[in-house]
């Protein structure tokens, strides 16, 4: 089945089984191995990624479904001005140790960008509850939610992201 | 994953065309439990019908007293929607705790409401607001459509397009969540209109049910503690890892004491 999609800003085509899971497409057809599965059954979050800016997981989507929609990976995140630098987030997990193993990074971090698009400032409150999908086995979330908290300022300060 | 097919229609017609054209043919909305499920092995369609592009499906409107979703409608939208927000505010804010943001960005009421699980939280606001639900056919009344245990009213191949909600003068919802799930290990909603009280149970037992003693006892007066010696009988509930029968029966008068504190903040 023929499927048409914009992936990472830039449009893709691909011909895929229909029963293809995006978490699969991404990583074993498309060598997009930043997008990690973890648990497989809908529950840790580590596969999610954007579809039309909204984080959905992965594992629990079908390749036909993302035709003529957008989808976005950990890859195809990008720098102030779509540089090659890290992106807001991701240096603010760099900044505040938001990761031990790292597994569940690439989720939480998705997911912490569909967060902080959303909601440009939000409390620890709203983060906590915006990463209940999301399970991490190193942290203890202290150090993630500090993490998407600094990011989410680093991605609304002025003269970002333009 | 075992093989199937993928349809796409754009009308109800087409739809109808593909769910009876092929047997074992499977609609599907988010997918949010469709997927899972095929994923366990649980289910083996033959093909899968996606009912995105059908735009009868979609829509929050308010007409005369009535709400009207589309059966297509995601939980973040009931969850973000202005007009529910102010109209039904117990809907947006259970839709707000369903699941998590990814699960929320994908499920829908029509899938919820059709699948009928056991601990879903819309059955529960369904048969207590009156709801109608509205398919490609008929329209059934809340009271008649859950049947217990992943059962409804719905016949082969017959599809939910909307979900009605007279607006009520009053109404909570309160659930008491699987931490791990989110899933009502009990919820309660309760509402009010026109004088009349029903209050619905989501997570206890089979199915999604009504508690006449308490919606007497709320109709005489509309406070928690109106109903707070009115238990409800272990004997038909569900036992599990989580939380036994008697827990569970123990819960439905807590939850509903918190229903009715949450409906009369709405008043």
């Amino acid at each position: 089945m023929i499927v048409s999609f914009t992936l990472n800003g830039r449009s893709r085509t691909v011909d895929i089984e229909p029963s293809t899971l995006v978490a699969d497409l991404l990583r074993e057809n498309l060598n997009l191995t930043g997008t990690h599965v973890g648990c497989d059954t809908s529950q840790c979050g580590a596969c999610v990624v954007l579809f039309n800016g909204e984080a959905v997981k992965s594992c629990t989507l079908l390749a036909p479904m993302l035709d003529g929609g957008m989808l976005t990976t950990i890859e195809g995140l990008s720098g102030p001005g779509g540089s090659n630098a890290l992106h807001p987030m991701q240096e603010a997990f760099h900044q505040n140790h938001g990761l031990q193993c790292g597994f569940c990074t690439p989720g939480m971090v998705m997911t912490a960008v569909a967060l902080a698009t959303k909601n440009p400032a939000p409390t620890e409150a709203e983060v906590r509850h915006g990463l209940e999908g999301n399970i991490c086995r190193c942290t203890g979330y202290q150090n993630i939610v500090a993490s998407v908290l600094a990011g989410a300022a680093a991605m609304h300060a002025p003269g970002i992201g333009e | 994953m075992r093989s199937f097919a993928f349809h796409r229609p754009n009308t109800l017609y087409e739809m109808s065309a593909l769910l009876g054209g092929v047997i074992d043919s499977v609609p599907l909305a988010g997918g949010m439990t469709l997927l899972p499920t095929i994923k366990q092995r649980l289910a083996a369609p033959a093909a899968l019908v996606d009912l995105s592009k059908i735009p009868q499906m979609f829509g929050i409107a308010v007409t005369d007293g009535v709400l009207t979703i589309g059966a297509m409608t995601r939980h973040v939208d009931v969850a973000e929607s202005a007009e529910i927000r102010s109209k039904v505010p117990l809907l947006a804010s259970l839709a707000a705790g369903i699941g998590d943001p990814a699960v929320r960005n994908r499920g829908t009421i029509g899938g919820s409401v059709a699948n009928n699980d056991p601990s879903a939280d819309y059955p529960a606001a369904v048969l207590a607001l009156d709801a109608t639900i509205v398919t490609d056919r008929r329209e059934i009344a809340a009271d008649a459509f859950f049947k217990g245990l992943f059962a409804t009213a719905l016949e082969p191949e017959e599809i939910i397009t909307a979900v009605r909600f007279p607006v009520p003068s009053a109404g909570g919802y309160a659930k008491f969540k699987s931490p791990a799930s989110r899933y009502a290990l009990v919820g309660v909603c309760v509402a009010q209109k026109a004088g009349k009280i029903r209050v619905a149970v989501t997570g206890a037992g089979p199915g999604v049910f009504r508690i006449g003693a308490m919606e007497a006892a709320l109709e005489s007066s509309f406070t928690p503690d109106a109903i707070a010696v009115i238990k409800v009988s272990s004997e038909n509930l569900s036992s599990d890892i989580h939380a036994d029968a008697e827990y569970r029966a123990h819960l439905v008068t807590v939850m509903a004491k918190k229903a009715v504190m949450a409906a009369l903040q709405t008043l």
